[in-house]
């Protein structure tokens, strides 16, 4: 998937997107301060799906992918899986990305 | 004057002379609401009953005390047809002493018709009990309709119990079960809960993608030409199944065509299409709302059927050899059709045949109606994980992308192409799916065999290891 190029965005705030409805999922990103990230971590990541065991590594690679693109560091990264597909999953980090820029307006 | 009303379940269940290791059967037309199950475990647990089996027709998330008498040893052994809820986790604990055995609905009456399954004492939950005995299903609080899944234990059974909450001073209106085949009447408070009777999606769906599947299949059996008058039909009562029914009866309506039957689980959207004339009769074996129980007790042409009769490869014919068509769930469905509604994608045990296999041996047409993916997970695998229904008795897959037909049935494919269907080979149904989806991990087995999976006919066709 290519998105426009993404200028490099600081987390300012929590945000969310996405729903618990089958077949979507709830992400939602917190700033982290650095004290808060161990040793050579620059993100944190957390999965939890119905298809954990299916699905698990490919949706956290996603998460991280999207952050990577994004440029983002020190952030958690809260995601809740109803079954969503990788583009709906990419769809989702990304619109919680935007939202969580600082600037008001809805992305 | 002879009487055979026990006062007490303790006294009922003391005339029936249990000892441990014995065999005490349940039918399941309370459903989620059924009382009597955990009511008779409990009783066994204080008369300090040892390694009983249950043999019950399914079992549903209200029978959690079913889980407790297995873990305490009251129950070692449980023989039945479908499971959901706490039973089937604590079968995936490994709490059962022996396997489970998983029956089918005609697979369970044939073994007990044959002797193979010998019940010591039944336990009938029976909505109203005439002054002589007789069971009927139609009154009463707890009214469920039929009793067809608890006739072959009525028949076989050493002890025949029947659990009431309603006497009647007069004859019912239909007799499901003749007095001359039950040994003991018990009266208790209460059988049973009627929200939970009527359990299951009773709505036709409104989900899109589930209207596109649900029209596909219902031009796929007007594509094989079975719309023509005397046309038997079956499906759950699914929201999907329900909407492909109505696509049938829209195309009934057009085209003036009459059938012969319903069969099956019956709602009240079966009902309406007896009423409005479009079929001759209903057969039915379970009710599965209130307009359905209204309708068996009024209806002259809505016939109570036994399970053997419904299913039983024992009778020299059953009601599902005539079905035309019937539509079928899938939790996966493999490369060569072979069709899993026992486990989940996690190998998670989450039901049970049911009347699954045994009506898609019956129908001419047995059709597997199924989202390409649920939740991310391709519906088409190479393997299932655990075979419910063979795949020579499944003829086709119909997704909202289309459908796929066995490769036994040529000329069934053909067909469906001349009517403008989109048909693809099934692994190419699981090339799309993957190509949106991604390759699942697949879940590890367990190593511990926790119930054996028994085909219609008696024989052995899988195991579930957790």
């Amino acid at each position: 998937m290519r998105i426009a190029k993404p200028t490099v965005q600081p987390i300012v705030k929590p945000s969310m997107a996405g729903s618990l409805e089958s077949n979507d999922c709830l992400v939602s990103l917190h700033p982290l301060a650095k004290e808060e990230l161990r040793e050579g971590e620059e993100v944190r990541v957390e999965v939890d799906s119905i298809v954990q065991i299916q699905f698990g590594a490919q949706i956290e690679a996603t998460a991280r992918d999207v952050l990577a693109r994004f440029g983002l560091t020190r952030v958690l990264v809260r995601i809740q899986d109803k079954g969503a597909l990788d583009c709906t999953l990419r769809a989702r980090l990304e619109a919680a990305v935007l939202r969580a820029g600082g600037d008001d307006h809805e992305a | 004057m002879r009487e055979k009303t026990a006062a007490t379940l303790r006294q009922a269940m003391e005339a029936a002379h249990l000892e441990d290791g014995m065999t005490i059967s349940f039918h399941h037309h309370l459903r989620n609401g059924d009382f009597v199950l955990d009511m008779v475990l409990r009783e066994a647990e204080a008369m300090g009953l040892k390694g009983l089996r249950v043999a019950a027709s399914s079992v549903f998330p209200c029978h959690g005390r079913l889980a407790r008498a297995a873990e305490r040893g009251v129950v070692a052994g449980l023989d039945t047809n479908y499971m959901s809820g706490p039973v089937a986790a604590a079968v995936a604990r490994g709490a059962f002493a022996e396997p489970v055995r998983f029956r089918t609905h005609g697979g369970r009456p044939r073994a007990i018709d044959a002797g193979e399954l010998h019940i010591d004492a039944a336990f009938i939950a029976a909505p109203a009990v005439d002054p002589l005995g007789n069971l009927s299903g139609v009154e009463g609080p707890s009214a469920c309709g039929s009793l067809g899944y608890a006739m072959a234990d009525a028949a076989h059974a050493d002890t025949v119990i029947a659990v009431t909450d309603h006497f009647l001073d007069h004859s019912p209106e239909r007799i499901s079960i003749d007095h001359g085949q039950v040994d003991v009447v018990v009266k208790v408070d209460r059988i049973g809960d009627p929200a939970g009777i009527v359990s299951g999606t009773t709505k036709v769906t409104r989900d899109p993608v589930g209207l596109v599947i649900a029209e596909y299949a219902a031009r796929a059996i007007e594509a094989a030409g079975l719309l023509r008058d005397g046309f038997c039909f079956q499906t759950g009562a699914g929201g999907a199944s329900l909407a492909a029914a109505s696509f049938v009866r829209e195309r009934m309506r057009e085209q003036g065509v009459r059938g012969r039957f319903l069969l099956g689980g019956i709602t009240g959207y079966f009902v309406d299409m007896l009423e409005e004339g479009l079929f001759e009769d209903i057969y039915d074996v379970q009710c599965f709302d209130l307009a359905a129980v209204r309708s068996i007790r009024e209806n002259a042409h809505h016939h109570e059927i036994s399970a053997s009769d419904y299913a039983s490869v024992g009778r020299k014919r059953c009601y599902v050899d005539d079905l035309g068509a019937v539509l079928l769930g899938a939790t996966e469905i493999d490369l060569d059709f072979n069709v899993n509604v026992h486990t989940d994608s996690n190998g998670v045990i989450i039901g049970g045949s049911g009347g699954h296999s045994d009506a898609a041996a019956g129908a001419e047409m047995a059709i597997i109606v199924a989202p390409l993916l649920r939740a991310r997970l391709p519906i088409v695998v190479d393997r299932v994980r655990t075979v419910s229904t063979p795949g020579r008795t499944v003829d086709a897959l119909v997704t909202e992308y289309g459908a796929a037909v066995n490769p036994a049935r040529p000329e069934l494919a053909q067909r469906l192409r001349d009517f403008g269907l989109p048909v693809f080979e099934i692994a190419e149904l699981r090339r799309k799916a993957l190509a949106m989806a991604g390759e699942p991990v697949r879940a590890p087995q367990g190593e511990r065999e926790v119930a054996v999976v028994e085909y219609r006919d008696g024989t052995i066709i899988d195991r579930i290891m957790a």
